[in-house]
């Protein structure tokens, strides 16, 4: 043969190599790079301080009630709602044409872009329904946004447990809810928890839909009603508009830490659920 | 019947009873959540159209897509430059996508030790972790101004936005990939280096032809991600409305669009707009049928042979 | 498990609940120019600070643009709009109150050699007819516009003051507020774009325009020509809390604010 075949498979895995090199890469880099600039801004001050002089200088602790509120209450709201949903889909009705429809229906809508529903929310909750630029706008914008995803990647979930369990739990003489609650969302519950982890993080790092739903005021919200900046929203207009980098690296490191945070350990719940259930 | 006998049915009468109701209650609450989910969505998509399609129509499909006159202030509403915009961007992330995202997936599949999969691949997951305002700060703050020193035009290019939206679409393009090389069965792998082809010839040979249907969804899907990305975008693309002569040229992409007027927008503007979301729900929807076919495809494929 | 569960869902609804309970009466929204955005923030947190806790005069400010300030307070969303242009003739219904002036700056990258044009040379630059630096005595690079969108007080106002009937050219990059448009001309030697005389700071090169620097004496006494108004809009009569507000930003104390700032006091 002309060329040599162990040669190629060399350079290939090299050239892969150093592929993936680049991509872990730059991942570090960007981690290590806002993490580096922001953790010394990091004090308990900063975290618990309203933020003076139009963010230039002070805290951001509105803006972290402001993400927890806002995220928090679209996350609790979709969650229930999709999962109900997908139980519903999978248990309850037989499979039909309108099933199809519907499960194309919310992968469709779980890939439209988050801005679309940003312009849904502003002209539907803040304006038509009258909420003005509030967290309870924002929430409600952010849930309808995440709800196709956790249907569909419960749905996902709950069809991938074996039929075999449905049986069983029948053939024991269960119900059919006794039979979902405690033989298939047992069973699926990491996959559960993988789309509900997901769009929890789709939330916290919306941005465009946020500022036009929620708002972006930089007080602290004392009620759903009340208008409120999010980090990520804060992180972006701080950077764009050169206010304080210090505070946006800042802003950006509680970002980041949190999003791991959420990361890791939805990861170690799901190893020790799946340990206790096997 | 005797006393405990009838206390015996009577607590299996409460007992079916109680089943019985909770599994009504169980059914309606149900039934509730679903039908609330199912209307909630199909108003939005109601919504979006019932906005967005008069003005289609109002202003006719062909001006409305071909024309290049953008000035909504003045009634016109041509989204020409923006669909090309988001075209050239998506594109040129879909580059980047498939050489990293493929050859990371092959790397996680093919060559790769468990020890090191088992982080990597967590690694890869994080990085659809983090928001998009970082990676396009970090956009501005490094890959701007380099392209602009060092390669020309403004740095805020349709080369910067592929740049940053290649990266964050490789969680979508290696997750996806890994999917379907991993579905390939497992005697396609082994007979193939049984007959004494090298690792890396039975991946380009076999397992690459084999999971074809799979990597195309990957890669169709990660457009759609390209394609709906926001405030990334904003930031490093130059947001202006014209056809880019080259890639590094400004652009505005459909959503940037959106959002950039969404705030100020009214009357036929606000519903140019949500025309303009209309256009990318149909884009959407292509895409996602595409894919569905591509990994029906796959699935069926494998298993007739 | 379930019981944990029950609790847990009941203790984070509590804390909803009670965080619902603290504000009595919404807050006052000020929405609109992001040229007066920061003013009004500043202004906003030292007026909040001097309210009782809890009182109906909470004022909350967001950006948006002056065009969507106008049309907040319109439809209802917004009890005070932030313009920072005059009202056009079709915007009918709304009170306009003039709380500062403010200048318009063409910025350009500090190290650039051009120090001065004319109104007209800054109206062909913007509108594409002048495309090299070197045409008005820099160096031999083309020039690159930055611009506001189209519902920017700002554009508007510079459009009105300097474009005259021209348009601004195709080619110009948008930005959507003051603070991006700084920070794209501060590291672009070759970029050229006009903002609020107040937010411009030290790291840009302002300008002369027909001769005449832009400082805010200039503006006071009316020799520099790029000057446009500082509005609230309201629409009716304020609620109480909003026209507290208002009462504050035109008293001495709100006015010497942002005197202290860069702007030019109406009061």
């Amino acid at each position: 043969m002309r060329h040599n075949p162990a040669r190629s498979q060399i350079l290939a895995i090299t050239v892969m190599w150093v592929l993936a090199a680049l991509t872990i890469g730059v991942l570090l880099f960007i981690i290590a790079f806002i993490l580096a600039h922001g953790v010394p801004h990091l004090t308990l001050a900063f975290l618990s301080e309203a933020p003076r002089s139009g963010g230039r200088e002070g805290g951001i602790f509105p803006m972290i009630v402001s993400t927890l509120y806002v995220t928090g209450l679209a996350v609790l709201i979709a969650t229930p709602i999709g999962l109900g949903t997908a139980i519903y889909l999978t248990e309850y009705t037989r499979e039909s044409r309108l099933t199809a429809v519907i499960r194309f229906g919310a992968d469709c809508l779980a890939g439209i872009p988050s801005i679309i529903f940003g312009l849904f929310g502003f002209v539907f909750f803040v304006i038509t329904l009258g909420m003005g630029l509030s967290v309870i706008a924002g929430a409600l914008t952010l849930a309808v946004m995440v709800l196709p995803t956790i249907i569909r990647t419960s749905e996902e979930a709950i069809r991938a447990v074996p039929r075999a369990y449905r049986e069983v739990s029948y053939g024991l003489g269960s119900t059919r809810w006794q039979m979902v609650t405690r033989v298939v969302l047992r069973s699926a519950l990491p996959g559960i928890c993988t789309g509900v982890v997901l769009s929890a993080g789709r939330s916290i790092s919306e941005t465009a839909a946020v500022m036009l739903t929620a708002g972006s005021s930089l007080t602290l919200p004392r009620s759903l009603f009340d208008s409120s900046r999010t980090l990520s929203l804060h992180f972006y207009t701080l950077s764009r508009e050169g206010l304080s980098m210090a505070n946006a690296y800042a802003t950006a490191s509680i970002l980041i830490l949190a999003i791991l945070a959420i990361n890791l350990s939805a990861y170690w719940l799901m190893r020790r659920f799946v340990a206790k259930v096997s | 019947m005797s006393r405990p006998r009838v206390r015996a049915a009577i607590r299996w009468l409460c007992t079916l009873a109680k089943r019985v109701n909770q599994e009504t209650l169980v059914s309606v609450v149900l039934t509730a959540m679903a039908l609330t989910a199912v209307s909630g969505l199909a108003v939005i998509t109601a919504f979006i159209f019932k906005e967005g399609l008069p003005l289609i129509m109002k202003v006719g499909l062909k001006d409305f897509i071909l024309s290049s006159d953008w000035h909504p202030l003045e009634g016109k509403f041509g989204i020409f430059p923006m669909v090309v915009g988001s075209l050239a961007v998506t594109a040129g992330a879909m580059v980047i996508g498939l050489i990293f995202g493929l050859g990371g997936a092959i790397l996680l599949t093919q060559f790769c030790p468990p020890r090191l999969v088992s982080i990597l691949k967590p690694s890869i997951e994080l990085l659809a972790g983090i928001p998009s305002v970082v990676y396009g700060f970090m956009g501005v703050v490094i890959l701007v101004p380099f392209i602009r020193e060092h390669i020309g035009g403004p740095g805020l290019s349709v080369l910067a936005a592929s740049i940053v939206l290649g990266i964050m679409v490789l969680p979508t393009v290696i997750s996806i990939s890994v999917d379907a090389l991993q579905a390939v069965p497992r005697p396609y792998r082994e007979g193939s280096i049984a007959l004494g082809a090298t690792e890396w010839q039975t991946t380009h040979m076999v397992m690459l032809r084999a999971a074809r249907s799979g990597i195309v969804a990957a890669v169709i899907l990660g457009m759609g991600r390209a394609v709906g990305e926001t405030m990334a975008v904003i930031m490093v693309a130059g947001n202006t409305v014209a056809l880019p002569h080259s890639p590094l040229d400004s652009v505005r992409t459909l959503t940037s669009n959106i959002a950039l007027e969404m705030a100020y927008a009214a009357g036929d503007h606000r519903k140019a707009l949500f025309a303009t979301g209309v256009t990318l729900f149909v884009i959407i929807m292509i895409l996602n049928t595409i894919a569905l076919r591509f990994s029906r495809r796959r699935a069926g494929g494998t298993r007739s042979r | 498990m379930h019981r944990v569960t029950i609790v847990l869902c009941t203790a984070a609804l509590g804390a909803f609940c009670l965080g619902c309970g603290k504000g009595k009466g919404k807050a006052v929204s000020v929405i609109g120019s992001t040229s007066v955005q920061l003013f009004a923030e500043m202004l906003a947190e030292e007026f909040n600070k001097r309210q009782p806790e809890g009182s109906n005069a909470y004022v909350e400010v967001q950006g948006g643009g002056s065009t969507a300030g106008i049309q907040a307070v319109n439809n209802g969303i917004a009890e005070i709009g932030m313009c920072s242009r005059e009202l056009k003739p079709e915007e009918t219904g709304l009170t306009p109150i003039p709380i500062a002036r403010d200048g318009i700056a063409v910025i350009v990258y500090k190290d650039n050699p051009v120090s001065g044009l004319s109104r007209a040379q800054i109206r062909d630059v913007f509108a594409g007819k002048i495309t090299n630096w070197k045409d008005v005595g820099g160096s031999g690079k083309p020039i690159r516009l930055i611009t506001r969108e189209e519902g920017s007080g700002t554009r508007e106002a510079f459009t009105h003051l300097v474009m005259g009937s021209s348009r601004i050219a195709g080619s110009a990059m948008t930005q959507e507020s003051n603070g991006a448009v700084r920070e794209l001309v501060i590291h672009d030697p070759a970029a050229i774009g006009y903002m609020s005389l107040g937010l411009v700071g030290k790291e840009l090169k302002t300008l002369t325009v027909d001769g005449v620097v832009p400082s805010a004496a200039d503006v006071i006494n009316g020799t520099y020509p790029l000057v446009r108004p500082f509005l609230f809009v309201v629409k009716d009569t304020p609620g109480e809390g909003a026209q507290r507000f208002i009462d504050f930003v035109l008293s001495d104390r709100g006015q010497q604010m942002l005197e202290k700032e860069g702007l030019v006091r109406v009061k």
